[in-house]
This record gives structure tokens, C-alpha cells and sequence, in this order.
């Protein structure tokens, strides 16, 4: 592409702290979220959901909700008028509930009216007929018992059989363990505002991770060509995977063109909790085997995940469950059966993690069994089975780009210990906090260590892809702007922060205006699997590249030269023969300069009948060890530290890195010792965040953190994602080190009061 | 929604007169109850501006606590005169809800997982009512009925809590699943009174309303050496048994009753260690 004229020079942006540009509205309540959206004339939109996880419905009579004053539109099935289902990967779930209500809270009814209460009171005035039935909601029932759905139950079964199946070791371990269903817990809830279009469509502002994956699906339920339906990001409160599929999307947009004006919505909290999919449960089953000398010789694993009633992305969880089952080590020999299924349980999809949460459980638990089986430290065990570049994965696949897995392991062990108990503890910082429940003598300190591992962007094939556009000229001062158009759903990672880093890495300083996020320019994927940085921050990177060149050439015209005498220095053009220098601003005065590509990484692909095949594009790994204090008698648990090494591969901006492991050693940290949702025959009994308890900062515990920056092959600026690893094995070393303190067997997470208290 | 800001208390008692009178405190329970759609008041008497709602007065023959004051407010204002109030205010919600939330919107409430009532019963509390009709004080124990139910009569406003003196330890301990704000699954109020040689018990959370484990507390009382205040450690186990054998506990899911009855037993032991120095047997 004749880019040997162009050199970057003096990188001064990337891996700078750079400030987010919304940080300080945020902060100051001035950020406006999706549910902040208002227009003239808006309508307000409320869901009726089933109170049944499974039901038949006999009759849906709407007639009451029109009676109420105010109201201007009440659509069910019937009035849906394309395809009368949606879904991310099968398109296996309706609109609205018709025959049949597979899981609590799956609508039926959508209402829009003047104002939310009187949506609320039509909503309610609306009588279905339900004939009650008994759920399904036990997975390995489902496995075997009929068909909750015309698709069958089996969302996806995927076995992996790599080198010998009979392969056996001298030393045997086998464990079954059980995850319960985490909840992503975003605080803005599900909110967006559809605003009918003079051509017919229809243009809606949106909370979500994937503009495009949403657009797609709402056209074809609306029965409308993709162009007619456009989106626009709106401000999104926290996501986790939670917002990667429909909910109130295409509700919405039918309302707003059956009554030809604006309509808003906004879930309650319980709403949100019934109407986004949750984290698999999962129910593990292993056996290791090692040689004497602590060589894994085969891991043998059955996972199964409830999926729920609906698909969701449930078939690439299961087989991120099924890819990483073994934890990141040298396995010569593996049989590892992976199976998702439907259920009558509310329906699963994209948490943070993505099955490799799971497993990780796990397959640490199964390292520290092993280890006391061989009487190895439990460190030196993991070291020794470490995954390194060349190796091979037991889906056959070779690391080829970095796995500094042994480093990851060495630099969370190497961070000191916290103060012991013997110098005291203040009170708040003891188990129980406030509660003031516990004497020192009460307490146990207890210490583990636990390694996870996930690929980085879409694997088994999938045409992963980001659009990106970029304009450059002249803004109000004559100081040049750079524009730049991608379809990338900010929600907190701090996209928007890079996407600036880059462009000024690649442009020189000026003024970066990120457009809105929007379906105008192609899609940028989801904001999933650790790959924004990656993809749309490679987009930006390549736009930018192509950018540079256009001007370099650009100059050339002007100064009567050939490009490849010109160089790019710190946002200038030099031609070195002259030593003259053209500023940005002087190439731009001609006018302005248009780029736009399509950036994709190195193709994966899929994975044959025995789980085989190069499907995963990158690696991240990740070690945490967990200082806890288990007061055994209440069974409360205070992590007082943990301790990480996180394989980032560069760290392109370390003050958005950090923020990224500290807020994802919390999710890891209360899904080790607090957050379930509890269901009770498919009812989900804790729909609020009373009762559905996440980590207060009292119980978030101190964070050491090192960042090992081997730079990946491939990625723009060698940068891995970092997203994920901090929720992967944070848990996984939080209950080891639970059980250290208290001896206890604890098969389960969240390890609850009840789970340790009865049994010390 | 009329909502009336009376600034005096003769004047919150005759707007609560109105019978449609919807009293507003902190708004910590009631707002969520309106926003949860399971109450819709049509007339607001706000009580925040009534200034005798809030005095305290400590004196040598009890102490007074405005039923408007705020956790906060008891936290700082009552840590030496009633500690386990003042540790019960400590362990509520976040330092949002201790600064709206108060001890008589807490009473009202009536919730079995209310954090001042085991202390108040503890305590022997009693509260003072005035209405139209005039004033009557009833004991703690006698107001609080059931689960979200008291003996309070319509247009009554609660205004004053008193407190008899003790002299001696006090302790209170809350059982949640995380560190700060959470609701207990079981909680325990100790209040020792060297002068009449009793100790008294509150357990929250384990059943409709407070529990006084009578037998317990007569039993410890008993095996006390009053004069040097010991007890001898074979009693320990046995008066936190006897406690929690008081306690009626319901699974939910928060927790199971196993649990709680298993945690109320713990917590009692280790508020009497704290209070008296254990010896051995
Ligand atoms: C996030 C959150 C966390 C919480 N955490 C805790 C906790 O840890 N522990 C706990 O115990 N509670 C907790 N609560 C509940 C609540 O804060 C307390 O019950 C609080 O004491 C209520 O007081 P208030 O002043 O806000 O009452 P309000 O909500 O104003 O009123 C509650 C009820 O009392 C009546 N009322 C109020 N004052 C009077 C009066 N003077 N006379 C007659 N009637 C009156 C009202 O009419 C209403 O029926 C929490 C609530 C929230 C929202």
C-alpha cells in the first residue's frame, strides 16, 4: 500500500492516562443517559409480562387497556407485522408471547400512552387467560425431556476430543461444581425513545452494545428494509453483555409507528431484571489427570449451562465454556463435552466472561484438588502446566501470539501480603463490616490463587468487522478537526477516550470530534468479547493511516514532488530534501479530506465434529490471588485484597486499564460471595437491587495490580483487550481462598452465609 | 397530592387529624412504597420542619429521643448515653439513608429486619403518642403488632421515644450478606444493667416482631458474678442456645431459618462476651 512514506514518529498519546471526555459530566449528573431521552409530544410505553414461567395463554383481551383515557396504542402478537420472532443467534424468541409463555416476565402486550401511569394502569388492565403449567426448570431434565419449543432444547452440544481419549495419569482428581445465575446489574436501566420517520421508518435512540445486530433484527420483525430503521446510540449506563440483546427495541418502534408519534420507555428495576438475559448457571462435572511429577496428562469435563427459555447467544457461551474448560495449560489429552439447553429459567446470554467465568471455577478448583493430591504448592503446579506460545490448545488450535501465563501467575504472587489479623483490624474492615458482628478472634484469613483465560473478538468463523469513517478539515479557527464516524457502542469501557488517543497518535494534535454513534456508517460489532480496542480501535487507526497517506499526497501535488520523498512527522508533512514542512492546516485548506475502510481481523474458523479447528483469533490471560477473612461462625466473608497479573498485551491508555480491573474484580468478587439471582420454580425471587446484592465499597477489596505488556502479533499497537480477565478469575481465587480459611469443600458460587456458617 | 408542611407540633397533630393523612418523615420507606405503587397518598402532612420532633433530652432518669431524628443524628448524638442505638444507626442503610431515615419512620414501619427495634425492645422503650385526643404512651412491645403492623391509631403522630436509663454494656449486631447496606437476616441488642442486675436481650429479623428470650436473659442474669462482673464461659453456650430458641425464623431468599436461628445463637454469645468478661468455669 506504499506506506514506506509514511512513518509514525515520537508516540506521545498512546499509553498516556488520558482523561475521559465524559468523565466529568458523568460525575456531575450533567451526562444524559437513555433514560434522560425527551421530545416534544412523546408517548410513554409499558410491557405486560407473564407472571407464569410457563403458561398457555387461552385469550388476550385488550379492550380494557383501550378503555383507559389516554391511552393510543395496545400491540400483541398479532399486531407484529414481519417476522414474528427475533434473536442474536437463533431467531428463536417472539416479539410477544402468541400460544405459549416459556419463562417470568416474557411479554405479552406492549401499551403506549400520555403518560407512564396511565401506561402502567392500561398495562395492568389488560386480561390474559393463562392455563398455568408446570416448568421445566431443572437443565439436565431439559437435556433429556421433551421439547419446551419447537427448536428443541438443545440450544448446542459441543464435544471436544483431542489426542487420546484413554489417556489416563497416576494421579486422579474429579469434582463437581456448580455456578449460580449472576445478573449483569447495570444501574441505567433498559430505556430508549422511538421516533416515527417521514419515509416510513423509523428512527430510534438506543441503550445497547450493537446498533447493527439490534437494527437487523427490529427491520425484520417490523417488516420493514434494514434502511428504513435507523439508530442512534444514546447514553448507556453500564452493559456487562446485558444489553447485546433485544428487549424493549422492537416494542418500541411498533408503537411509535402505530401511533405515528415519539414513544419512550423505561424499565423499572424489577422490569430490568425479568426483561435482560442473565450469566449461565452451570453445572461442572471434571476429572484431571497428572502424572506423579504434576504433568496433566487429560482433563475430562461435562458442562452444562442453562440457557434458559431462549437461545440468546447461548451456543458461542457453550463453546467458550467447552474451548477453555481445561484453564490456561498444557493439556495433551482432553474429552470435554459442552452442552446449553432450554429451560423455563429467564433466558441467558453475554455476561462479561462468556462461559469462560464458569468454567474457571472449575478448573481452579480441580488445580488446588490436584495439588494436595500430589502434596505440590499449588503455584508451582499451576507453573509447571503453564500455557506457553507454541503450545497447543485442546481445541488443536497453536498460541501463536503471546501467553505469558507463567508471567501473569508470578506477578500476582509477588505482590506483598496485606497487614496480618495480628495488627488488628478497625472494625468496618472486618467480615460484616458494619454489622459489627465480628472479634478478630473470630476470624480466619485465608489465601488462593486462581488463572483464567478467553479469546479476544468473535471466533469460530464469524466476519468480524468495524466500519469506520473520517473527515478532516478546517473547524471554526481555521485549527484542523478530525471527525471521526464509527458505530461503536460506548458503555463505559472508554472507547470514546480512545478512539481520541488514536486519532491524535496517527494525525498529530487536533481537535478529535467523535460523531454520534449511529447506523449512518457500517457496524462496528458489539461492545463484547474484550474487542473494541481491538476492532473499532483498529478502524480508527486504519482510517487515520489512510488518512495520512491522502495527505502526504496531497502535499506532493502541491509542492510538485513525488509521496515517496515526503515523510509524515508529528502531524506535518517534511519533505527532507527541502526541509521544508506543510502543517495539516495548510494541506486541509484545500479542502477537506474523506477516508473511510472497513478494518477485520485475520479470519478464525469454525470447529469441526470433534471440537477441532483455529477458531479463536487471541488470547487473554489472567491470574488474581485472593486474601480473604472468613469469619466461619456467621459465615460472612471480607476480601480484604487481590492481588492481579493481567496479560494486556499493551496497555494503551493504564489509567482506563486499571479502572477496567478494579470494576471487574468487583463483578468477580460478588459473584463469589453474594450475587444470585434466586429463582423458585423459574420465579426469580430477588428482582431488585434490595435483594439482589452487588458489592458496596465496603466490600470491594484493595487492588494490586500488575500489567504485563508483551505485545500481541497482529493487534494495532500490539494491545489486547482487558475487559474481561478481571471477572474471570478474581472469583475463582476469592472461593479458594475461602477454602483455605475454613477447610471447607465449597463446590458453589456465590458461596453463601448458609453454605459456610452450617458447615464449619 | 396536597402536601401541608406544618412547622409546629400542635399543628402536625391537626393536620394528621385529616383522615386521609399521609405522615411523611424521611420518605426512606414510604417514597418506596409510592414508587412501588403499593400506596398512593392523596395528603401529605410532611413532618421535617417540626422542630419538637426532633429534641433530645438526656437526663439522669431517661432519655428522650424525637421521633424525627435522623439515624445519623442518634449516631452522633446518642453513642454514650444509648450505644446500641447509636451502633443500631450505624449499621442502616447508606449515609444517604441514615440522613433522611428516622427512628420513628423505623417504628412505624414496623418491619421484622427494622434495625432500631430490638434495641428499643431491649431497652424497654416506650413511645409516646398524640392525636386530636390527646397523648398516651405504650410500650414498645405493645405497638408492634405484627409484620408491618402496630397499635397505632389513625391520626396519631409518634413523638417522642423514652428510653429508661441502664447502666452497664450495650451492644447490637447485624447479620447481612455484605458489609454495608443490606438488610439483617438476624440481629441481636444486648443491654446489661449492673444497678438492677439484669440483661436484656432484642433479636431482630428471626420472627414477626422483636424477641425478648425471657428464659435466656433470666438465666444469664442469674449466673453473673454482679459483683465482679464475670460469667463463667460453661454459661456462654447455654444462655445463646436458650436465646435463639426464642427466636421463629422464616426461610426466604435471604436466608434460610437454619441460618438465622444458627446466627442469632452466635451473635448473642459474642454481644454477652463483649459486654461481661468471661471466666473459666
Ligand atoms: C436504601 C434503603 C436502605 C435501608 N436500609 C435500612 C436498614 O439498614 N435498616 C433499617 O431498619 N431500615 C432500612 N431502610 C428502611 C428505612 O430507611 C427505615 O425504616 C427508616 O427508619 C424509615 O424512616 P423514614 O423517616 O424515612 O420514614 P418514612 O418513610 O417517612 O415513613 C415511614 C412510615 O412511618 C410513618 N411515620 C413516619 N414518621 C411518623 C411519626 N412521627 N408519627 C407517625 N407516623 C410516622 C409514615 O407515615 C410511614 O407510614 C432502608 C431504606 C432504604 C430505601
Amino acid at each position: 500500500m506504499g506506506s514506506s512514506t509514511v512513518a509514525v514518529c515520537r508516540p506521545s498519546e498512546i499509553g498516556a492516562d488520558v482523561r475521559r471526555p465524559d468523565g466529568v459530566p458523568k460525575t456531575r449528573g450533567a451526562f444524559a443517559f437513555a433514560s434522560d431521552l425527551s421530545v416534544e409530544g412523546m408517548l410513554f410505553a409499558k410491557t405486560l409480562r407473564s407472571p407464569h414461567p410457563h403458561a398457555r395463554i387461552v385469550s388476550v383481551d385488550v379492550a380494557g387497556a383501550l378503555a383507559v383515557p389516554g391511552v393510543r396504542a395496545v400491540v400483541t402478537a398479532s399486531d407484529v407485522p414481519g417476522a414474528p420472532t427475533f434473536g442474536l443467534e437463533h431467531r428463536d424468541q417472539p416479539v410477544f408471547a402468541s400460544d405459549v409463555v416459556r419463562y417470568q416476565g416474557e411479554p405479552v402486550a406492549a401499551v403506549a400512552a400520555d403518560d407512564p401511569a396511565t401506561a402502567v394502569a392500561a398495562a395492568a388492565a389488560i386480561d390474559v387467560t393463562y392455563d398455568v403449567l408446570e416448568p421445566v426448570v431443572d437443565p439436565e431434565a431439559a437435556l433429556v425431556g421433551p421439547a419446551l419449543h419447537p427448536d428443541g432444547n438443545v440450544f448446542r452440544h459441543l464435544a471436544i476430543r483431542h489426542g487420546d481419549p484413554d489417556a489416563s495419569g497416576d494421579v486422579v482428581v474429579e469434582g463437581t461444581y456448580e455456578v449460580g445465575m449472576q445478573d449483569q446489574a447495570f444501574m441505567g436501566p433498559e430505556s430508549g425513545l422511538a421516533v416515527p420517520a417521514d419515509d416510513g421508518g423509523v428512527h430510534l435512540h438506543i441503550a445497547t452494545q450493537w446498533l447493527h445486530a439490534d437494527r437487523d433484527q427490529i427491520a425484520a420483525c417490523l417488516g420493514l428494509p434494514p434502511e428504513l430503521v435507523h439508530l442512534t446510540l444514546a447514553g448507556v449506563g453500564g452493559a456487562f453483555g446485558g444489553r447485546e440483546d433485544v428487549s424493549l427495541q422492537i416494542h418500541l418502534c411498533l408503537l411509535a409507528l402505530r401511533t405515528g408519534r415519539p414513544v419512550k420507555m423505561v424499565y423499572s428495576r424489577d422490569e430490568s431484571f425479568l426483561g435482560h438475559v442473565h450469566r449461565h448457571p452451570a453445572r461442572m462435572w471434571y476429572r484431571h489427570h497428572a502424572t506423579r511429577s504434576g504433568d496433566l496428562v487429560k482433563v475430562e469435563a461435562r458442562v452444562l449451562l442453562d440457557g434458559g427459555a431462549y437461545a440468546s447467544s447461548s451456543g458461542a457461551v457453550v463453546a467458550n465454556a467447552a474451548c477453555f474448560a481445561p484453564g490456561p495449560y498444557r493439556v495433551p489429552n482432553a474429552v470435554v463435552d459442552g452442552y446449553a439447553v432450554r429451560t423455563h429459567n429467564p433466558p441467558c446470554g453475554a455476561m462479561r466472561g462468556f462461559g469462560a467465568v464458569q468454567v474457571c471455577f472449575g478448573h481452579e478448583a480441580q488445580m488446588d484438588k490436584l495439588a494436595a493430591a500430589l502434596g505440590m504448592d499449588p503455584v508451582e503446579l499451576r507453573l509447571r502446566n503453564a500455557l506457553r506460545t507454541g503450545d497447543r490448545l485442546v481445541t488443536g488450535q497453536v498460541v501463536t501470539g503471546a501467553a505469558p501465563v507463567a508471567e501473569v501467575i508470578r506477578a500476582a504472587v509477588a505482590h506483598p501480603l496485606p497487614p496480618s489479623l495480628d495488627d488488628g483490624l478497625p472494625m468496618m474492615a472486618r467480615p460484616g463490616g458494619a454489622g459489627m458482628t465480628a472479634d478478630v478472634a473470630d476470624l480466619r484469613r485465608g489465601l488462593g490463587l486462581a488463572v483464567g483465560f478467553k479469546n479476544i473478538c468473535f471466533s469460530e468463523g464469524f466476519d468480524d468487522s468495524v466500519a469506520a469513517r473520517l473527515r478532516l478539515e478546517l473547524g471554526a479557527s481555521a485549527t484542523p478537526v478530525a471527525t471521526v464516524h464509527v458505530a461503536t457502542a460506548e458503555v463505559g469501557q472508554g472507547f470514546v477516550t480512545l478512539a481520541e488517543q488514536i486519532a491524535r497518535e496517527e494525525l498529530g494534535p487536533l481537535d478529535v470530534v467523535l460523531a454520534d454513534a449511529d447506523t449512518g456508517v457500517g457496524s462496528a460489532g458489539s461492545t463484547s468479547a474484550s474487542r473494541q480496542t481491538w476492532m473499532s480501535g483498529g478502524a480508527v487507526k486504519q482510517v487515520c493511516e489512510q488518512a495520512r497517506r491522502a495527505l502526504v499526497d496531497r502535499a506532493a501535488g502541491i509542492w510538485g514532488c513525488a509521496a515517496a520523498e515526503l515523510v509524515w512527522l508529528d502531524g506535518e508533512v517534511v519533505w527532507e530534501a527541502t526541509a521544508q514542512r506543510m502543517a495539516l492546516a495548510e494541506i486541509l485548506a484545500g479542502g477537506p479530506v474523506e477516508e473511510r475502510c472497513v478494518h477485520r481481523h485475520r479470519p478464525t474458523t469454525p470447529l469441526d465434529a470433534g471440537g477441532q479447528g483455529d477458531a479463536h483469533l487471541s488470547f487473554m490471560f489472567v491470574a488474581h490471588r485472593a486474601v480473604v477473612d472468613v469469619d466461619p461462625g456467621l459465615g460472612l466473608v471480607r476480601v480484604v485484597q487481590i492481588a492481579t497479573g493481567q496479560d494486556v498485551g499493551r496497555a494503551l491508555n493504564p489509567l482506563q486499564v486499571v479502572g477496567q480491573i478494579e470494576g471487574g474484580t468487583a463483578q468477580g468478587v460478588g459473584l463469589a460471595v453474594m450475587e444470585e439471582i434466586v429463582l423458585d420454580h423459574g420465579q426469580v425471587r430477588n428482582p431488585s437491587f434490595t435483594d439482589y446484592l452487588i458489592p458496596t465499597a465496603l466490600d470491594a477489596p484493595d487492588v494490586a495490580i500488575t500489567l504485563i505488556e508483551e505485545p500481541e502479533p497482529g493487534a494495532p499497537y500490539g494491545a489486547k483487550g482487558v475487559g474481561e480477565p478481571p471477572a474471570i478469575s478474581s472469583g475463582p481465587a476469592v472461593l479458594a481462598a475461602i477454602r483455605d480459611a475454613t477447610g471447607l469443600e465449597l463446590p458453589r458460587a456465590p458461596a453463601r452465609p448458609d453454605d459456610i456458617a452450617l458447615r464449619a | 397530592m396536597s402536601v401541608t408542611w406544618p412547622t409546629r407540633l400542635d399543628e402536625a397533630v391537626d393536620a394528621a387529624a385529616a383522615p386521609a393523612a399521609t405522615l411523611l418523615a424521611g420518605g426512606t420507606d414510604l417514597a418506596v412504597e409510592v414508587n412501588a405503587g403499593r400506596r398512593r397518598p392523596v395528603a401529605v402532612v410532611a413532618l421535617r420542619r417540626v422542630p419538637e420532633l426532633r429534641d433530645l433530652e438526656i437526663t439522669p432518669a431517661e432519655v428522650v429521643v424525637g421521633a424525627g431524628m435522623t439515624f445519623s443524628a442518634i449516631a452522633a448524638e446518642l453513642a454514650a448515653a444509648v450505644p446500641a442505638l447509636a451502633a443500631a444507626a450505624r449499621t442502616v442503610g447508606s449515609p444517604q439513608i441514615r440522613n433522611a431515615g428516622t427512628v420513628g419512620g423505623n417504628i412505624v414501619t414496623a418491619s421484622p429486619a427494622g434495625d432500631t427495634l430490638p434495641v428499643l425492645a431491649a431497652l424497654d422503650a416506650s413511645v409516646e403518642l398524640r392525636s386530636a385526643a390527646g397523648t398516651r404512651t405504650v410500650p414498645l412491645r405493645e405497638l408492634i403488632t405484627g409484620v408491618k403492623r402496630t397499635a397505632i391509631r389513625p391520626g396519631e403522630v409518634l413523638v417522642r421515644i423514652r428510653v429508661p436509663p441502664r447502666r452497664g454494656a450495650q451492644q447490637f449486631l447485624k447479620v447481612g450478606t455484605r458489609n454495608a447496606m443490606v438488610i439483617s437476616l438476624a440481629s441481636a441488642a444486648l443491654v446489661v444493667d449492673e444497678e438492677r442486675r439484669t440483661v436484656a436481650c432484642g433479636l431482630g429479623s428471626v420472627g414477626p416482631v422483636p424477641v425478648r428470650p425471657a428464659e435466656a436473659e433470666a438465666f444469664i442474669a442469674g449466673e453473673i458474678d454482679w459483683e465482679r462482673l464475670t460469667v463463667p464461659e460453661g454459661a456462654v453456650a447455654r444462655f445463646a442456645d436458650l436465646a435463639a430458641r426464642a427466636a421463629r425464623p422464616i426461610t426466604d431468599h435471604r436466608a434460610t431459618a437454619e441460618y438465622r436461628h444458627h446466627a442469632v445463637a452466635v451473635l448473642v454469645g459474642r454481644a454477652l462476651r463483649r459486654s461481661i468478661d468471661v471466666v473459666p468455669a
